[in-house]
């Protein structure tokens, strides 16, 4: 038969059987569409991650105190609280490669300034602090080295801590108490956003890690020291540098520290997100796979229930392959409208879920071509049997048949 | 003239029960063109297990059946499709048209298929509204089955009999269902196509109906045995004006009535 014709004759057959094609569909459909709706959420919860940690700086390295293996937190008696400023200056002035470092000593404390209250971060840091995390000044200039040494009572603050003790005025050249010691705000830094632990970076007050260790939390060691390497490809050396010399400063005693490469924090921030990912996929996968079975099952039963017509058609000079290719026809034209329906359910899905809870959703292109090519080779696989069963039957038993 | 069926010495054993049945044991006959064959016999006596071979849906177990001079045993199950689409044309018994389709697209069928299949649909279309015509169904072309009588349905599946202009046309109790009215106006269709040349083969258990054909054969427990020309041929014309005057005497309708 014309090609044309047997389009018509497969076109005609889903067409009178309306109810019968769109519950047919309908499991393509929605398989297509789950498809689609969860690779677009997996896929924005990833870009998501990524524009996190991407935030956290570039090429950057981080020194924590304490030894962790994969188990959990390890530590000797006594042995915490060991991450010193001076640690911080050897790697410095000793491990090749480095761009920019800032310890990081971390606090929360009450501030107060303009007579209003706000209880906040205040982390001391170094004056590389911004260009390690890759953080702008918006206002105003970071504190100096000179400022460090110092102990100078001068403080950078975020966009959070600005709104809300100075609403309406300009914070820089104000003047800001932490436990009662005024410091004066000579710069403010622009919005970042929220980390990727869900906390408000702009909530905080920057001020010398010197002044906080000495003035104001009266530590003795630090939280962190963040590193940015000079190059993607001076990472690895870079971490294996500050591992030699941290060791080597602590003469034998057991290493008390963890050096972490961006790229890990990404990897232990992404594999979550890729097993929630996979896992929906998963799910729409099998949806898929029933809405192919569901269309086998239609074909099979309408093989049977048109057992007569085949055999009309068979007698009337049709040949097996005519019949064949009907059927064929007919299960894939199903499954591809099907599968064109599912892909704008599945868009329409994503931007709704998207606009109603705020994920960001990324519609995936390779995979609105993988579920077409998929929906029509189920539509091959599932029309195939029956359609072949159709073709095999013999023209006098189709005829007689009750 | 060479005879378009000639079949010798056919048999036909069903081997699917736990007996065999031979149901045809021995049939040797020659049909000329433009004969009309009423074959008759009691139930079982393998009518429809004959018309079956001479329409090349069931090969003979034994003999051998020349249509239009081919031997069909050469055949393998396409060209035989391709025989029975160009040179047969069925009225199979209990209409078989297929359901949610036209009239009009039952009847084209059989050009979607055979020589015809690379025919423009146009071209299939006036040839299908021509044989509705034929048999005076043109005005009902966009009904389905199930918006047809009896007697439409069983001439449209007449028309698509017709459709690739067969040479021989084959009807298995074309008028079984039918009531005697019905009956004659599709033997009128048949005695039309025959006065234009068309072989006809029908099977029939009424002996009113088969003093319409030409010829008669009796078949019993699979053997023809009665097998001679009709003396006193009816005609469907004059039996439908019979019929027309009965019941405008007995006031059945009113005025003119419909087709
Ligand atoms: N597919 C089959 N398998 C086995 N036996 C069959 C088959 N078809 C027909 N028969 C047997 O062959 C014999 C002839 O059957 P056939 O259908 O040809 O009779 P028929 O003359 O057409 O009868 P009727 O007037 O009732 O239609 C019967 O005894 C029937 O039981
Ligand atoms: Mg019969």
């Amino acid at each position: 038969m014309h090609f044309i014709n047997t389009l018509r004759v497969a076109l005609r057959a889903l067409s009178r059987n309306t109810m019968r094609s769109l519950l047919t569909a309908l499991g393509m459909i929605i398989g297509v569409a789950a498809v689609i709706t969860m690779v677009s959420i997996g896929n924005g919860a990833k870009v998501q991650v990524e524009a996190q940690v991407a935030s956290l700086g570039q090429n950057l390295i981080t020194v924590m105190p304490g030894s962790y293996s994969s188990g959990g937190m390890r530590g000797g008696f006594g042995s915490s609280a060991s991450l010193t400023p001076e640690d911080a200056e050897a790697i410095a002035n000793e491990v090749p490669n480095i761009d920019g470092l800032s310890p990081e000593v971390r606090d929360r404390s009450q501030i107060l300034a303009n007579g209003l209250n706000w209880n906040t971060n205040v982390n001391g840091v170094g004056p590389d602090y911004p260009y390690v995390r890759n953080w702008s000044i918006a206002a105003g200039a970071m504190f100096t080295d000179q400022d460090v040494k110092s102990l100078g009572k001068v403080a950078v603050i975020g966009k959070t801590v600005a709104d809300q003790v100075f609403p309406n005025e300009d914070p820089i050249g104000q003047t800001l108490r932490i436990r009662n010691l005024p410091f004066r705000i000579i710069g403010l830094l622009s919005p970042k956003g929220f980390s990727v632990f869900g906390s408000d970076e702009d909530d905080v007050v920057l001020i010398p890690y010197t002044s906080h260790m000495r003035r104001v939390s009266r530590r003795t060691s630090i939280s962190m020291i963040r590193i940015q390497a000079a190059t993607a490809e001076k990472i690895d050396a870079v971490k294996l540098g500050i591992e030699d010399l941290l060791t080597q400063r602590r003469r034998g005693r057991e290493p008390d520290f963890t050096v972490r490469t961006q790229e890990e924090l990404a990897a232990a921030a992404t594999q979550a997100n890729k097993t929630m990912t996979g896992l929906l996929a998963g799910i729409a996968g099998v949806s898929l796979i029933v809405g192919g079975i569901g269309i086998m099952n239609i074909m099979l039963v309408s093989v049977t229930e048109r057992t007569r017509e085949i055999g009309i058609r068979l007698a009337i000079g049709a040949h097996g392959k005519d019949v064949l290719t009907q059927f064929l026809i007919e299960a894939i034209l199903l499954s591809s409208l099907g599968g064109l329906v599912g892909i704008a359910v599945g868009i329409a899905g994503s931007q709704f879920i998207s606009s109603y809870n705020g994920w960001p959703v990324v519609v995936p292109t390779l995979w609105i071509g993988i579920s077409v090519a998929g929906s029509a080779f189920v539509g091959i696989i599932s029309g195939f049997y029956p359609a072949y069963k159709a073709a095999q039957l013999d023209p006098i038993d189709a005829l007689r048949y009750e | 003239m060479q005879p378009v069926v000639q079949i010798k010495d056919i048999h036909k054993i069903y081997e699917s029960g736990e007996v065999p049945v031979h149901a045809v044991r021995g049939v040797t006959l020659d049909i000329a063109p433009g004969e009309f064959i009423a074959l008759m016999g009691a139930s079982g006596s393998g009518k429809s297990t004959l018309m079956n071979m001479l329409g090349c849906l069931d090969r003979p177990t034994k003999g051998t059946y020349l249509l239009d001079g081919i031997d069909i045993d050469k055949l393998d199950r396409n060209e035989l499709a391709d025989l029975r689409n160009q040179k047969l044309g069925f009225v199979f018994q209990g209409f078989n048209l297929l359901a949610r389709t036209t009239a009009l697209e039952n009847v084209e069928l059989p050009m979607l298929y055979g020589r015809h299949r690379r025919a423009s649909s146009d071209q299939i279309r006036e040839r299908a509204m021509h044989c509705l015509e034929i048999v005076g169904l043109a005005n009902r072309f966009d009904h389905f089955p199930n918006q047809l009588s009896g007697g439409q349905q069983q001439r449209v599946a007449i028309a698509r009999g017709l459709v690739n202009s067969p040479q021989v046309l084959l009807a298995d109790e074309p008028t079984g269902n039918l009531d005697s009215k019905t009956s004659v106006e599709v033997m009128g269709v048949f005695q039309k196509l025959n006065e234009q040349g068309i072989t006809i083969v029908m099977v029939t258990h009424e002996f009113d109906i088969a003093r319409y054909c030409r010829r008669n054969l009796i078949l019993r427990d699979g053997i023809v045995v009665r097998d001679e020309p009709v003396k006193e041929r009816s005609m469907a014309e004059k039996e439908m004006d019979k019929v027309r005057l009965a019941e405008a005497a007995a006031k059945l309708t009113s005025g003119a009535h419909a087709a």
